[in-house]
């Protein structure tokens, strides 16, 4: 298949964004309201032609900066879904509170193409741009509340602190550019397991390359801007902010850290262990006095980012004598998708609800909660089943991605993290049964039911399907997963030669 | 075996998860549907344990009714190739016992809740998911389902406790439910990460590729991965069967929990801690048990003597209970650690002995609570004169607690002795006289509560409805059975303790 074709789901997503602007300009006020499903007919539209027509099809466009593989495509498929489900969730949201519809969901599919391309690139730059254009969309949608002074506070916090990151980012890709002479993911993986040691100045870029993207998914200690800017966004940008742009920045993450980076494994994963030790520890304890849901789900997600972080530190094992197997790596990267998919469910659904519940932004207490269970027993069942999943109990999908990722890990030999990722597990059960017994306990101030509109009856019954079937059954997701961890180069096919090297 | 016999585990486990999912869609104020349909669910579940016990062979021994479904595969270097994660079903004389158990408490415990008008929906529904997760650990052969349906059987209580339950609120003491559902599930889930960072090791260290407990038996841990990960092992699950000094959300949580909870939770959950702790510590770290049950048998002591002492000060009827259990716990556990047939035997019958008195033992005190609405034990004298049938039930959970020849706990309590005396002598000796306590503290309790002159208070009180005397009646049989014909029981339990023995002698 030539270029143009491989490319064209990414062509597809711009012109659909350009699309519903340009929709926003020549329609009234009253055919707005279908902007929304024009968003969805698109996204949807793309996801099964991606699905369609790229399945199978491997592929490397101007000169193997930007790569069409399994991975990319489940990325792909992952992260148009989110998509679909963020705008689903957003209608009644946007109606209600926000104006310039056609902006919102127009930019928000920008932000999906820059997650897209992130799933594909391999190499810096390019990883660089596409994380831009996804950022510079969140920018503007945390602050879409242009009346609250707190989505306005959140949007320059979190723009402030992301340009930030973005030069510790640059800096460091121009250190790694200057000594290795490649930004290229497989030619960095060949330079690398040439040296017989890092350089300082090696060592310097690589820290700032993970400085600046672990201040891209929040993690400890550059996670100062999350809560705030959580807090201060509008609820479905909340959700998309905690799930999309973080299972994009993990997509490319997997990917760097597999294809470019394993080599100097012996290197990197004492620091990524560490700092995924902070952060499901500060995560974890900083939710326990959270008052206001929004804030408190933005602390449970920066535990997550703990999890995943633990996940891509046990990508190969590291023997005493300093020798690398990748025998395992599969299990460890399988194990971190799992997450991604388990937690991008979970939260869009607790997010949901969160919206619906709370009919004034900027006053999201805990104990607003109060009698749901009696006031719309479906919403309260499908948030206790959303924070029992991100707790990790079972029969719900986050049980079975929590025990697979900790399972991989340890076998690793990080058994003293997984300790301490089972055991701030638990700590996070105290924060996420106050919001149970919030719901089913605490009487309700005012018992009047909540009208749910049947749209997001659909999709939250949609999500709550999805959270206990993987739970009970993941087979089927696993084999898509297994499909693209196979695809990630160096670990798929060279990795065992990889190692034999290096043995 | 029968098409039906390789599927009826996996059918026991599944009823009470699909009953679940089929309540979900039956309309909340049609409570009546959901009582028969729930009453009917756990009839049918009933009738199967009932079936698999009549059926185990007891002479063939080993694990029977086995099945295995691949469920998710786990790429690696394995030894036995893509093994994976399998549904491994399947049980042997320890856990056939335990499953009819969970049966009977079950069903019992479906009909005490007859009453129970708020939420009646929801609390069947969270009723059913917990017993599911009972079933599934004591038939899971995979350490990962083990681990699934353990943790599964923990996550409803919070809500079966804090939303349905009950406080205890005297002058000098306060527990409100939400304290003590908190409480229960901290420690619950405290107790799991032990098990859940063993059960990693385990997967890491056999480098199977499985969890399958089967494949893993098979495997020779080394003596110092066993001396590090047993400990694990026992106080994580010994934390579930109320091991001293982890034991404080038992008597809180039975307490605070509504009374069929108390009746699962007492009689049948406290029982998966026990049953973990030889399903997966003893059976694949033999070595390791070997050496710490010393440790064991000191808690459990403690455990005994402790908890019956504290039985005696008790002002809350349930509390009393409440610490009874903790004080005979402390018995299967002092009967795990001898390590010896005697002892294992009886550790495994007085698990499911304790099982249904203590079951007998909170409907009863939920049928005076229901009707006194309260439990303080000074308020009450002479309930017998207006509640001859429920003073008759109490009479018989009473002795059987102390040990009464007749009674199951007779039968139990004795072969633990026994075994005690050929292992650690002076420990025999203490146990004895725990039981000699318990009769203080259940005989005391009877003449106050039940006898001596009726209180002008509770002179309108009427006795057990015809579902209480039918469900409290069932468990009475079981007590007398097992105390009367203890043989059918204790051939099935032999034929598995016997096995588990054979692993470690092996193995030293």
């Amino acid at each position: 298949m030539n270029n143009f074709t491989l490319l064209l789901p990414e062509f597809l997503l711009a012109g659909l964004a350009f699309l519903v602007l340009t929709a926003d300009f020549i329609t009234n006020d009253e055919r707005k309201r279908y902007l929304p499903w024009l968003a969805v007919a698109g996204l949807g539209g793309i996801l099964a032609f991606s699905l369609i027509f790229l399945w199978g099809d491997i592929g490397s466009l101007y000169g193997g900066i930007f790569r069409i593989d399994g991975y990319a495509l489940f990325f792909k498929a992952v992260l148009i879904v989110i998509g679909i489900f963020v705008v689903l969730s957003s209608i009644d949201y946007v109606k209600k509170n926000l104006d310039h519809p056609g902006e919102y969901y127009g930019i928000l599919i920008f932000t999906v193409l820059g997650m897209v391309l992130l799933a594909s690139s391999a190499e810096l730059l390019t990883a660089y741009i596409s994380l831009e254009l996804l950022s510079f969309g969140l920018y503007v949608l945390v602050g879409f509340d242009r009346y609250n002074p707190k989505s306005n506070e959140a949007s320059v916090k979190y723009m402030l602190l992301g340009a930030f990151s973005s030069a510790l980012m640059l800096f460091g890709i121009s250190q790694i550019y200057g000594l290795l002479g490649t930004t290229r993911f497989d030619e960095m993986a060949r330079v690398l397991a040439s040296l017989p040691e890092l350089s300082p100045g090696l060592i310097v870029g690589l820290v700032l390359l993970i400085a600046g993207l672990a201040f891209k998914v929040a993690a400890v200690p550059f996670h100062m801007w999350a809560p705030d800017a959580y807090e201060g966004a509008p609820t479905p940008v909340t959700a998309y902010l905690a799930v999309g742009s973080k299972a994009a920045a993990f997509a490319l993450m997997l990917r760097l850290f597999s294809e470019a980076l394993i080599p100097s494994v012996g290197d990197w994963q004492i620091i990524l262990a560490i700092l995924a030790a902070l952060t499901m520890t500060v995560g974890n304890l900083g939710a326990l006095v959270q008052t206001n849901v929004k804030r408190l789900l933005a602390y449970s997600s920066i535990g997550h980012v703990g999890y995943l972080l633990l996940g891509i530190a046990a990508l190969a094992f590291v023997r005493d004598d300093n020798t690398i197997s990748l025998a395992t790596t599969h299990l460890a990267a399988n194990g971190v998708m799992l997450h991604i998919v388990a937690y991008a469910i979970t939260n869009i659904a607790a997010f949901l609800v969160i919206s619906v519940v709370f009919k004034n932004p900027g006053n999201e207490d805990i104990t607003g909660l109060a009698g749901l269970g009696r006031r719309s027993p479906f919403l309260a069942m499908v948030l206790a089943a959303s924070v029992l999943s991100l707790a990790g109990l079972p029969i719900f999908v986050g049980f079975v991605s929590k025990f697979y990722l900790f399972n991989a890990a340890a076998t690793q030999g990080l058994l003293w993290l997984v300790g301490l990722a089972i055991f701030t597990s638990v700590i996070s059960l105290y924060y996420y049964l106050q919001i149970l017994r919030q719901m089913y306990v605490e009487p309700a101030e005012d018992d009047s039911p909540i009208k749910v509109s049947k749209l997001t009856l659909g999709v939250l019954g949609l999500l709550f399907a999805g959270m206990v079937f993987l739970g009970v059954y993941p087979a089927p997701l696993m084999d898509a997963i297994q499909y693209a961890s196979d695809a990630i180069a160096v670990v798929g096919s060279s990795g065992a030669e990889l190692a034999h090297v290096l043995d | 075996m029968t098409m039906f016999d390789s599927y009826i585990l996996f059918i026991i486990t599944a009823l009470p998860l699909v009953g679940a999912a089929v309540m979900l869609f039956i309309p909340a104020h049609r409570q009546d549907i959901i009582r028969w349909f729930s009453a009917a669910v756990a009839l049918v579940v009933m009738a199967f344990t009932f079936y698999v016990f009549a059926a185990y062979d007891h002479e063939a021994g080993g694990f029977q009714f086995m099945r295995a479904w691949n469920w998710l595969e786990l790429p690696g270097p394995w030894t036995l190739g893509s093994q994976g994660i399998q549904l491994g079903l399947g049980v042997d004389g320890i856990s056939v016992p335990m499953v009819m158990l969970t049966g009977i408490v079950m069903f019992t415990g479906v009909l005490i809740s007859w009453k129970i008008v708020d939420r009646a929906k929801e609390f069947f529904i969270l009723y059913f998911l917990l017993l599911g997760g009972v079933f599934g650990v004591f038939v899971a052969l995979d350490l990962f389902f083990l681990f699934f349906f353990y943790e599964l059987s923990v996550v409803p209580m919070y809500l079966l406790i804090a939303v349905w339950g009950s406080s205890t609120d005297f002058k000098t003491f306060l527990r409100t439910k939400e304290y003590s559902a908190m409480k229960l599930m901290l420690y619950l889930v405290a107790g799991s990460v032990l098990i859940w960072i063993a059960l990693v090791a385990i997967f890491a260290e056999a480098g199977l590729g499985t969890f399958s407990i089967l494949a893993l038996q098979e495997i020779d841990f080394s003596r110092n991965f066993q001396l590090i990960f047993f400990p694990l092992l026992m106080i994580g699950f010994g934390i579930l069967a109320g091991l001293w000094p982890f034991h404080t959300w038992s008597p809180d949580g039975h307490v605070a929990a509504p009374t069929a909870v108390s009746m699962v939770h007492a009689g049948v959950l406290m029982k998966l801690g026990a049953y973990g702790i030889l399903r997966v510590g003893v059976f694949l770290m033999p070595e390791g048990a070997d050496r710490w049950m010393p440790l064991l048998i000191g808690l459990g002591i403690v455990n005994v003597l402790y908890g019956a002492f504290s039985a005696m000060g008790q002002r809350d009827l349930k509390y009393v209970i409440g610490y009874s259990s903790v004080s005979h716990m402390g018995l299967v556990l002092l009967g795990i650690a001898t390590l010896h047939p005697l002892g294992l035997g009886g550790a495994v019958l007085q698990m499911f002995s304790h099982g249904v008195m203590t079951a007998l033992f909170f409907a009863v005190v939920g049928a005076v609570y229901d009707r006194t609405h309260t439990r303080d034990i000074a308020m009450f004298s002479g309930l017998a004169k207006r509640m001859v049938v429920v003073a008759a039930f109490f009479v018989v959970a009473g002795l059987a607690s102390l040990g009464l020849p007749g009674t199951s706990g007779f039968v139990a309590e004795l072969l633990i002795f026994l075994g005690l005396f050929q292992t650690y002598p002076i420990v025999g000796v203490l146990a004895v006289i725990g039981a000699a306590i318990t009769a203080v503290y259940i005989l005391r309790l009877l003449a106050k509560v039940f006898f001596g002159p009726l209180d002008e208070r509770w002179k309108d009180q009427t006795d057990a409805s015809p579902i209480e005397k039918f469900s409290a009646g069932i468990l009475v049989v079981f007590i007398l059975l097992v105390g009367l014909f203890p043989f059918p029981f204790m051939r099935v339990i032999d034929s598995g303790v016997t096995t588990l023995l054979a692993r470690i002698t092996g193995a030293g």
